[in-house]
């Protein structure tokens, strides 16, 4: 694991101040995607394009799994201009989190 | 694989150079807009040849490639779960946003949706791969296909 690079490290803080999540796991899947046609167009993309954000949020109680996406992606809505590709989204309230902590998560 | 046949086509701008013979135009337009305009404006014509293809057709797809040779991963999920879920192929209108730069940006717009795949049944946004996935795996998806009348019920009377 290489330290997290500039665009991680901001999703991280903006995740962090909107969702004030009481779980938060993100992870590059970059590199396994630099192969892929729209990245090859960009010359393998830079390193940051594709991640995987997990997180556990009060906010997302009640709320079905489009509406949790859209402030996720609203949240973001700037790194996605600015070149973010892709991003798996695991949004789970507090409750769903706690029924689901014994299984093994990715 | 049932997705030997594409259903892809041009939906806003028909670019001269790729398109493969079994994409046909649809409703092609000279792509004059700059990148910048392109992105940050929706005209009332792409989104109107939009309204009408989602809601005069049951189930949309816009994505990455063609659903027998997807460009992307996601896109490729999406697919594998409609063949799953048993959609037939001439129910599938899929369209490859890499042979549109127009539609691959006015499609986000009008989802206000930032990524591509995104799937569409009887007009309404379901979402992207995630949410296609999670549907899936919940039982959701097939009891919204068979709702429609995309796939027939295996057990009568759940």
């Amino acid at each position: 694991m290489s330290a997290p690079g500039p665009l991680e490290t901001t999703i991280h803080e903006k995740i962090t101040a909107a969702f004030n999540p009481v779980h938060l796991s993100i992870s590059n899947d970059s590199a396994a995607h630099r192969h892929h046609a729209p990245m090859r167009a960009q010359g393998g993309g830079n390193g940051e394009t594709h991640f995987t954000v997990q997180l556990v949020s009060e906010r997302f109680e009640g709320l079905r799994a489009i509406a949790r996406h859209r402030l996720v992606n609203d949240t973001l809505k700037q790194e996605f201009a600015d070149g973010l590709h892709a991003l798996v989204i695991k949004a789970k309230s507090p409750k769903e989190w706690e029924a689901t902590e014994s299984k093994v998560e990715a | 694989m049932s997705f030997a046949r594409t259903f892809t086509r041009s939906l806003l701008s028909s670019s001269p150079r790729t398109l493969p013979s079994n994409s046909a135009s649809f409703l092609a337009r000279p792509s004059s807009l700059s990148l910048l305009q392109r992105q940050r404006h929706l005209s009332s014509e792409s989104r109107s040849k939009i309204d009408n293809v989602v809601n005069s057709n049951p189930l949309v797809l816009f994505m990455k490639g063609t659903p027998s040779l997807p460009q992307c991963g996601f896109s490729r999920a999406v697919c594998q779960i409609l063949e799953v879920q048993g959609v037939p192929e001439d129910k599938i209108l899929a369209f490859n946003c890499l042979e549109d730069q127009e539609l691959r940006e006015a499609i986000k717009e009008y989802s206000s949706w930032p990524t591509i795949p995104q799937l569409y049944l009887q007009g309404e946004f379901v979402g992207g791969c995630d949410i296609v996935l999670q549907m899936h795996q919940s039982g959701e998806l097939e009891k919204m296909l068979a709702e429609m009348g995309l796939v027939e019920e295996e057990v009568a009377g759940v």
